[in-house]
Formats: C-alpha cells, structure tokens, sequence
C-alpha cells in the first residue's frame, strides 16, 4: 500500500435505526501514522461509525475501506485477519471481569491463533504492560484498577496484536483532568512509537488540543467540516462554532 | 401479543443458532469444562441441602397418613417413587433456575452492556460459540448430574425421615425403595431434567445476551431469566408427564 494511500477510506455511508438517521452519506479518509478526532454532539454516530468501521455493526448502504480490504466483503476468517491489524479501545474499556489482566492480555493473542510460544507471550504481555506504565499488574484483577488504569490495560490489550490502526472510543471519558491528560499523552506516545494511525471519538476539547492532527466534524450524519484544530475552532460556520463555543 | 411473538421468534432463532454453531468444528472444550465445574460445585450444597430437606419432610408428612390405613411399610417405596419421579427433579430444576439461570443472565448481561461481548468479537473470538454453546451445553449437563445426586441424597433424608418414628434397617430400606422403582420411573424423570437444563441455560443466555439500557437492563435480564426458565420448567414437567403416560412409562 503506497504512503500516501488513505489506510482507512469511506465514501457514502447511510445507517438508520428505525426512523432516526445516524450516518446520512458519511466520507472520511485517515491517512498513515495520522490521529483525526472526529467530534459530534451525544448520539451524532460517532460510535456507530468506528463499529461499522471494525464490523460490529453493519452500514445500510456505503463502502468502507480498511486497509484496502471492503470490510462489508469480508468473511469471518478474513474479518479477524482485518481486526489484527485493528486495535479498538472501548468506551468502557471492556475488560473481562473474570480475567486477570494477564489474561485479558493474552486472550486476543490466542484468539487470533498467532503461533507464539509460552515465553513469547509472556514477553509481551510484559513488554506492553511496561508501555502502558503498568508493569506490575499483571496478575491483578480488573477490579482492583482505578479507571485510568483500567483505561491503560484496555489500550495495552489493544497494542499487544501491534496494530496499524487504533480506533478510540471516548478514551478519556469519566476520566479525572489529570488522569484524562496522561491518557491523551499516551495516545501520542503510542502513536509515535508504533507508528499507528487513529481515528479518535472525543468531546474531551484538552484530548482533542493534544492527541489531534485533524479534527472531523460529524453533524448531521456528514463529514461537515475537516481541518487541524485551529482551522475548525476559526470557522464561521454556526453549526461548527456552536460545539466551542459551549 | 406482537411484542411478545416477536420475542418468541427471536427466541426460537436464537436457540436454533446453538444446534447450527454446536455442530460446527472448534468446540470450546477449556470454557465448557470451566462451566461445568462452576455450575456443578456452586449449586451442588444447595441442591443437596434441599433434596435432603425434602427427603426427610415427605417421609415425616406421609407416615401419618400410611400409619392410619395400616400401611407403614409402602413408607419407603412411595416417599421414594414420590421423590424420584417428581418432587426432586423439579425442585432441583427451579433451584438451578434460580442460581444458574439468574447467574448467567446477569453475567452475560453485564457483559453485554460493558462491550465485553463486543471486544470478544473484536478479538477474534465468535461470542455466542464462546458464552453460549458453553453454558447451554454445560447445564444441559450438569443439571442432570445434580439431580441424580439430589435422588440420593433425598433418599437419605427419607431413610432418617423413617428413622424418626420407628425403626427401620438401611438394608431394609433399600430393599424396599428398590423394590418399588422401577427404570419407567427413573429414566422419564432423569431425561426431562437434561430439557430442564437446555431450557435453563439457553433462557439464561438469551436474556444475558440481549440484554441492553444499562444496569437496569442487566437487573432485568437477570429476572426474567428465572421466571421464564421457572415457567418453562413446570411446562416441560406437563409434557413429560403426558408423553411418559402416552408411552406407558407409569
């Protein structure tokens, strides 16, 4: 795949639930090594977006390029090879409750079937452990975690598979302004050193000024303006100033 | 009405989805053997506290009434077939409802609405082979196994039952439970019980499953998981009955 070829593309997609249209003709490219925050009020489709991006949730009609892989013509086999190089951070974080952090871990490196031996995946869990900050929570339950440390254990079982991509839900939400501000760094620290592209969901404005280098704006269903920071906070658009203003 | 058939049909969908992923290869064994153990060791006191209580209540209730017509000695082999055929498999399937089936509506549920259920998906894993076909299959299982050992342990209860008022050899005993059973009694109550588990299980997994608004919808799950499961139980019981009777099993 040449550089400059977009590693994410989507041209026209529609999602409707019911009468309420969410995704209403949405187009957006994320190029490599990229981080673009795409921002929207509460219930805009943002998150529909990223899940239809990763084949949670199937669009009504559009086409959406991984990779320059259709994910819609994807097949189950062909999907999770996709979601390997697709990291995807959940709002709640979603860990498992039942599992040690080790072992949630571990769990999308024998999930995925790698061919990787005991010490191997050790050596990662510890090494992913120790870019998060974590290095000694291994055997700790996610329970006995903060909610910044449950958030950095999301993002290490994401980075374990080395993705290209990372898709962020919300990654700072219900997060304290310290806590929240160490994650946004991190999220630059990790798009720097495993030179990931990103596509971040956020109304945290401070995690858009530090993890952004073009921000998407989702209103309406549609990419309704797309620019660095600065550009978007400049516009004279009502609906775009109405979101900073606030 | 609509409401409810279209949960009817997304139901009876669901549950055909677990013969259709059951048969495909990649069985989780790691996870179903997790699940039988949880299932089997967590409601194993409680089944056996209850089967020996109710053991020991039948057998205490019915000598009155034996003793009255002359009949102490059919006390073991009535209280037994009473136990065997009914009461103990029933009981211990409205008890699973109630542990296992609540147990697994609430964990799935909670898993639905944190996106567990969704990050498994993302991780390579397909969920409903992972969390269902496991737990249906295990308490299809696994309830079974705890109604046999209720059986015993209800015949216990029943021998200290007889024990109370009179006295009566544990030879004896057996002789005479023994003697009153027979494979038409225990066969029919053995075999509803492995549709009391699938029902168990599957209502579990597809209240957990479908589980959606938050905690409250994990609540919800949760509940409705052992009162459809407990219905369930008492509807299968009636179809057993009437088809053992049809096949002149009694």
């Amino acid at each position: 795949m040449p550089e400059n070829e977009p590693v994410i593309k989507i041209r026209g997609l529609y999602k409707s639930f019911g009468s309420n249209k969410v995704l209403n003709g949405f187009d957006m490219d994320l190029y490599r090594g990229e981080n673009t925050v795409i921002l929207g009020k509460s219930g805009s489709g943002k998150s529909v977006l990223i899940k239809c991006i990763i084949g949670l949730i199937q669009p009504d009609s559009g086409s959406i390029e991984v990779l320059g892989q259709s994910v819609s013509a994807l097949h189950n086999s062909t999907l999770d090879k996709m979601r390997m190089k697709v990291g995807f951070l959940f709002q709640s974080n979603a860990l498992y409750d039942s599992m040690t952090v080790r072992e949630n871990l571990e769990f999308p490196l024998r999930r995925h079937r790698l061919n990787v031996t005991k010490q191997e995946v050790n050596r990662l869990v510890e090494e992913t452990l120790d870019s998060v900050g974590l290095p000694h929570t291994a055997d700790m339950m996610p329970a006995e975690l903060s909610g910044g440390m449950r958030k950095r254990i999301a993002l290490a079982r994401t980075l374990i598979l080395k993705p290209e991509i990372i898709l962020y839900d919300e990654p700072t939400t219900g997060l304290d302004p310290i806590t929240s501000r160490e994650i946004s760094n991190l999220m630059v620290q990790v798009q720097k050193k495993y030179n990931t592209s990103s596509i971040i969901i956020s109304h945290d404005l401070n995690c858009v000024k530090i993890t952004s280098n073009r921000v998407v704006m989702l209103i309406d269903g549609i990419n309704y303006a797309s620019d660095a920071l600065n550009g978007v906070q400049a516009s004279e658009d009502p609906k775009v100033r109405e979101f900073f203003e606030h | 009405m609509k409401a409810t058939l279209i949960e009817i049909g997304q139901l009876t969908r669901f549950t055909g989805r677990y013969f259709h992923e059951l048969l495909k290869p990649g069985f989780e064994w790691a996870e179903w053997a997790r699940q039988c153990y949880f299932m089997g060791n967590r409601s194993l006191p409680l089944v056996a506290i209850t089967s020996f209580i109710m053991g020991l209540v039948i057998t205490i209730q019915s000598r009155p009434t034996l003793v009255e017509f002359g009949a102490e000695a059919w006390l073991p082999g009535m209280v037994s077939v009473s136990l065997l055929r009914e009461i103990v498999p029933v009981i211990t399937a409205l008890i699973c409802a109630g542990k296992i089936g609540s147990g697994i509506g609430a964990e799935l549920g909670s898993m639905r609405v944190t996106e567990q259920i969704d990050a498994m998906e993302v991780s390579g894993t397909n969920p409903y082979k992972y969390l269902v076909v496991t737990r249906v299959t295990a308490s299809t299982l696994m309830i079974p196994v705890l109604a046999i050992i209720a059986d015993a342990v209800s015949l216990y209860g029943a021998y200290l039952g007889a024990n109370l008022r009179g006295v009566l050899s544990w030879t004896l005993f057996w002789h005479q439970v023994l003697e009153s059973l027979a494979f038409g009694d225990i066969i029919p109550s053995i075999t509803k019980t492995i549709f009391f588990g699938f029902a168990i299980g599957m209502i579990g997994c597809y209240m957990g499953y479908h589980s959606s608004k938050g905690t409250e919808g994990v609540g919800r799950s949760s509940n409705s998981a052992v009162v459809i499961a407990s219905l369930l139980v008492f509807v299968i019981d009636l179809l057993a009955v009437q088809i053992t009777d049809l096949m002149n099993l009694n």
